[in-house]
């Protein structure tokens, strides 16, 4: 056999087949563990530290508060004292949704930077230039659907009524989910004071919620919207989430 | 490629198999600290806000 062309050329192909098969298997593995890797060991892990970084604000301004010596604040429950929108990259709030899961927290802060959105302390971004938790107009929000911990992944599990709860260092603001809708990622009107409504002077305070559409992927835009039921003090948050602030 | 890499090991089978074992587990690990993380700064197609087209850079 030895010194047969026909059968060194093919036992040449053969190992170049067989190389190019292995190149090809470990490419396959690598790309599925990068998946395994995003989808879930890095979103787990994000998921609770940005849960536990929210967790230490929220408790933070409840401890301020505390000691300020107040006991109350000077405000109707109707009508919300307004902060005032921090610089970029600055959390400034604490959102609770009790449908998202029973411990849910996240920080929001200004903007969608990578340091917002793909973040391990924060994770949920404010759209710039839309109101301020509270304010007349339009509270207008967006998280990861999946992946960095996936902050708006249970946003088709809204049921109207809902309490989606934003926490500032001024107290707690509660607002109720009325609908959602799919929508292209180009309608902005969707974050106007009045969504939908150009031009139109708002007078109800409403949150929105963005995030992507469907799931692992970036086609459209799922909107959830929500309307101010009423506001407390930071001593005294509200039913639904009084287990998660004193424990 | 792999049986050429797998006989290169030194040592009886079962040594060989086990150091295949901690080297895949170096590269996983390596992968899941650095390699994916600085990939996923090149690769994001998350995009979760509504925005003007015209706006985008």
């Amino acid at each position: 056999m030895r010194g047969n062309p026909a059968h060194e050329l093919r036992m040449r192909r053969h190992r170049i087949f067989t190389i190019a098969g292995e190149l090809l298997l470990t490419a396959g593995v690598l790309v599925l563990l990068y998946l395994g890797w995003k989808l879930w060991w890095q979103d787990t892990i994000a998921a609770q530290q940005q849960t536990a970084a929210a967790s230490a604000q929220s408790e933070e301004w409840i401890d301020e508060f505390d000691h300020s010596g107040r006991t109350g604040v000077d405000f109707d429950k109707y009508d919300p004292p307004v902060g005032v929108a921090p610089a970029t990259d600055q959390g400034f709030a604490v959102l609770y949704v009790p449908r998202y899961g029973a411990d849910y927290r996240r920080n929001i802060a200004e903007g969608f930077s990578d340091q917002v959105l793909d973040s391990f302390d924060l994770g949920i971004g404010h759209y710039p230039g839309t109101q301020m938790p509270g304010e007349v107009g339009n509270f207008a929000i967006a998280g990861h659907r999946s992946a960095y911990g996936g902050a708006m992944h249970w946003i088709d599990q809204l049921q109207p009524g809902d309490p989606i709860i934003v926490q500032t260092a001024d107290g707690w603001y509660t607002y109720r989910y009325r609908s959602s809708e799919i929508i292209e990622p180009s309608e902005i009107e969707v974050v106007l004071p009045v969504p939908r409504q150009p031009g139109v002077a708002p007078v109800k305070r409403t949150i929105t919620l963005t995030t992507c559409d469907p799931l692992y992927s970036s086609e459209h835009r799922w909107v959830a919207y929500g309307e101010f039921e009423s506001f407390s003090a930071p001593n005294d948050p509200p039913a639904d989430v009084e287990h998660l602030v004193n424990q | 490629m792999y049986a050429a890499l797998f006989r290169t090991l030194p040592g009886p089978l079962w040594l060989r198999i086990v150091l295949v074992v901690i080297l895949a587990a170096a590269i996983v690990l390596a992968l899941f600290a650095w390699g994916y993380p600085w990939m996923d700064t090149i690769i994001d197609p998350q995009d979760v806000t509504v925005a003007d087209p015209a706006a985008h850079e």
